[in-house]
């Protein structure tokens, strides 16, 4: 380049266009350069969600309650599906909150670059935007069902129906939450990346987030699965994220163990990969989407 | 002087779709079907370097942008236009070739992106801002003045999928335009809004010029290029034609893609497949005494002759020419079937190959250079055929009126009218 001279008030960034190797390193700094698109984002997405509803924000408290509702009806008490000694409704909440996270995210953050392909074939931005916002966007229906757990459990310790004991277990919530966080990305990166190509991922989503709940512990607990099984059973990363939910707030018996590191692993492989395989498809999205 | 914009040997390579076979067994269909996912798979892992299924949207082009100078893009429709903005935009990635810029890049592409119906104007301006890559403080620091060049100071509480159309690119427009990027990009934008809006646009780019900024204008239309620009690039299919100061760029735009001098020729492979059951096959100017020429004089009668062949019979058809001087300013239209006797006689035409030929009356052009279009369409039914810079011709003034006088004379009519002049 041949500058000679900067007059514009501070110096501008130099911007050198050429075409990507095909692995390509993150473009952190633009993401950080844009980080607070991912703010105004997600404060749209919250703000947009509930707009003429006539419950409004009450439906991140009504959907996971009605579901539990159900669960503790048909699961609880006409099928017995035993809930390792905890009272039904507390035990499928506590899994519901991050389900709910991992599900929203799926369908959402899944559909995010299509759902946006205005923005996409109009504006440059760094894509990972997206599916990150509209994650992000999850966790504040999390943080309001944690509230409402807080009191579901309060109500079943008052009238004795359960014991509630603070272990130190619950000081690793937050990297279960992160498993979480991280698992949902990861799928969504795919998926997302996938559907700007594929049309079918779109048929494809509410099929696997079906899938996905029945191959996880969000009606039944893991120790129904034989102990020899648990390991396979672990590759579900939601797996990991479920037990170890239980594990920390009602101190169930699926505290952390091999099957966590399966877990663990498979979402960071999820996670890294998805990564990789987003960087490499984004500078085709505007020519395909 | 800086150098703002670098391009180097760009080159934008698109794969298109290969037409699908015609014919195929419910076998064969369903072999496809299976087959289709893996062969996709494999067309994105190894993508062939070069083939009938590629088209190169730009190829080989390079040119340099000074700070502070307002370049004009011109060329016809899929010369490539659009596909350099967007590289440049960073919208999609070139196949070859290098672009360095200095600064951020504000596009009009990009008016009202990311707006949401649900939202209210305050609340689009921030996203809208934020997406456009403007820092929080910055929009707050400009949020009066966006509001106020936007003109919707009542509604601005109002969730905008409750403003009126205009209303809602007013303030998408104004958005954009407080982006202040060093280099702005502006792509036909000003054909929309009111005409009092549209100064309001034209002044702002103005303004972004005169603070040193760059501006990259795309347009059709050759007068607001003469005027807002002193150079140009013409692109022709993917490449760099011309560069040249921007009067004589717009000559070799205008006059690029005619065969011959008076006359325009289209070769089948031309002419949509839409088009069919008509066929253009020639547009012509006369003069007086039957001679193809590309210089009428303005005090002679001349005609124009559109020769075409229907491969079926058409009902309503109507053939008719533009008139627009070469700036892009529309003069007139007629169609040979305007008389609603004609019409009755001539509406439904058989198959076959017919001329329709006018005689534009003497003493009616200024001088100057024009464009002739075509239209081929039955009224609300169909068009079938429509080229709006299908031909040039000059207009020249020997004899007309007022000529004593070696003026340059404004106006597109040159009329010899009947004056009087009495004592009174």
């Amino acid at each position: 380049m041949n500058i000679t001279k900067s007059s514009v008030r501070s110096e501008p960034d130099t911007v050198v266009i050429r075409p990507s190797k095909s692995w390509t390193a993150l473009n952190l700094r633009d993401l950080w350069r844009f980080r607070e698109l991912v703010y105004f984002m997600t404060w749209r997405d919250l703000k947009v969600r509930y707009k003429q509803t006539v419950l409004g924000v009450s439906w991140a408290v009504l959907e996971p309650f009605l579901t539990m509702v159900v669960f503790t009806i048909f699961f609880g008490e006409l099928a017995k599906v035993p809930t390792d000694n905890i009272p039904a409704p507390v035990f499928y909440f506590v899994a519901l909150l991050p389900w709910g996270l991992f599900a929203k995210a799926l369908n959402t953050a899944s559909r995010s670059l299509v759902s946006h392909q205005n923005m996409v074939t109009k504006i440059y931005f760094p894509r990972l935007i997206l599916p990150l916002s509209s994650v992000v966007a999850g966790l504040v229906d999390f943080l309001i069902g944690c509230l409402v757990l807080v009191g579901i459990m309060a109500y079943y310790a008052l009238t004795g129906q359960m014991q509630i004991v603070l272990t130190s277990a619950l000081l690793t919530l937050p990297l279960f939450l992160l498993l979480t966080l991280m698992t949902a990305l990861g799928v969504s990166l795919w998926l997302s990346a996938l559907y700007v190509q594929y049309r079918d991922v779109g048929y494809l989503i509410p099929f696997l987030s079906e899938f996905w709940r029945i191959i996880s512990p969000v009606v039944y607990s893991t120790t129904l699965i034989p102990e020899k099984w648990r390991i396979l059973y672990a590759l579900n990363p939601m797996a990991g994220v479920l037990n170890g939910f239980r594990w920390a707030i009602l101190g169930t018996p699926t505290g952390p163990d091999m099957s966590l590191a399966v877990s663990s692993g498979v979402a960071l492989l999820v996670f890294v990969t998805g990564l990789l395989y987003f960087r490499r498809m984004e500078k085709t999205f505007a020519d395909t989407i | 002087m800086t150098t703002v914009i670098r391009v180097e040997n760009l080159g934008k390579r698109y794969r298109i779709g290969l037409a699908p076979q015609k014919y195929q067994t419910l076998s064969e269909k369903v072999t496809n079907a299976f087959s289709a996912p893996l062969r996709a798979i494999r067309r994105v892992q190894a993508p062939k370097a070069d083939g009938a299924d590629t088209l190169w949207a730009l190829r080989d082009v390079s040119f340099d942008v000074e700070q502070g100078q307002v370049l004009g893009i011109i060329g016809r429709n899929g010369a490539g236009k659009s596909t350099l903005l967007k590289v440049l935009s960073r919208i999609t990635e070139p196949t070859t070739g290098s672009v360095t810029l200095r600064g951020r890049v504000g596009s009009l592409l990009e008016v009202g992106t990311g707006f949401h119906p649900e939202l209210t104007g305050r609340e689009n301006i921030f996203l809208n801002g934020a997406i456009l890559g403007m820092k929080r403080a910055e929009i707050e620091r400009k949020f009066d003045e966006i509001v106020a060049f936007s003109e919707v100071e009542q509604f601005i509480e109002t969730p905008v999928k409750r403003y009126s159309s205009g209303m809602y690119l007013r303030l998408a427009f104004a958005v954009a335009a407080h982006l202040e990027p060093e280099i702005l990009v502006v792509d036909e934008v000003l054909a929309v809004g009111d005409a009092e809006f549209q100064k309001k646009c034209i002044g702002k780019m103005g303004d972004v010029a005169q603070q040193g900024r760059t501006v990259l204008f795309v347009s059709h239309n050759m007068s607001a290029i003469l005027r807002l620009t002193q150079e140009s690039i013409v692109l022709e299919k993917g490449r760099l034609a011309l560069r040249a100061p921007s009067s004589e760029a717009v000559d070799y735009y205008l006059s690029a893609g005619n065969a011959k001098a008076g006359e325009r020729l289209w070769e089948a492979d031309e002419v949509p497949a839409e088009s069919a059951p008509f066929r253009p096959i020639a547009l012509r100017v006369r003069d007086e005494k039957g001679n193809v020429v590309d210089t009428v004089r303005s005090v002679e009668p001349f005609h124009i002759e559109m020769e075409y062949e229907l491969a079926a019979p058409i009902t309503g058809l109507r053939v008719g020419v533009y008139l627009t001087t070469a700036r892009g300013d529309q003069v007139l239209t007629s169609f040979d079937t305007d008389d609603q006797k004609r019409f009755e006689k001539h509406g439904a035409r058989p198959a076959g190959r017919y001329v329709s030929r006018c005689t534009v009356p003497p003493d009616l052009l200024n001088g100057g250079r024009y464009t002739l279009g075509v239209n081929a369409s039955a009224y609300r039914v169909r068009r079938y055929f429509m080229d709006e810079q299908a031909l040039n011709f000059n207009v020249e003034t020997s004899g007309a009126p007022g000529m004593q006088w070696p003026e340059a004379r404004p106006g597109v009519l040159r009329p010899r009218f009947e004056w009087k002049i009495e004592t009174k």
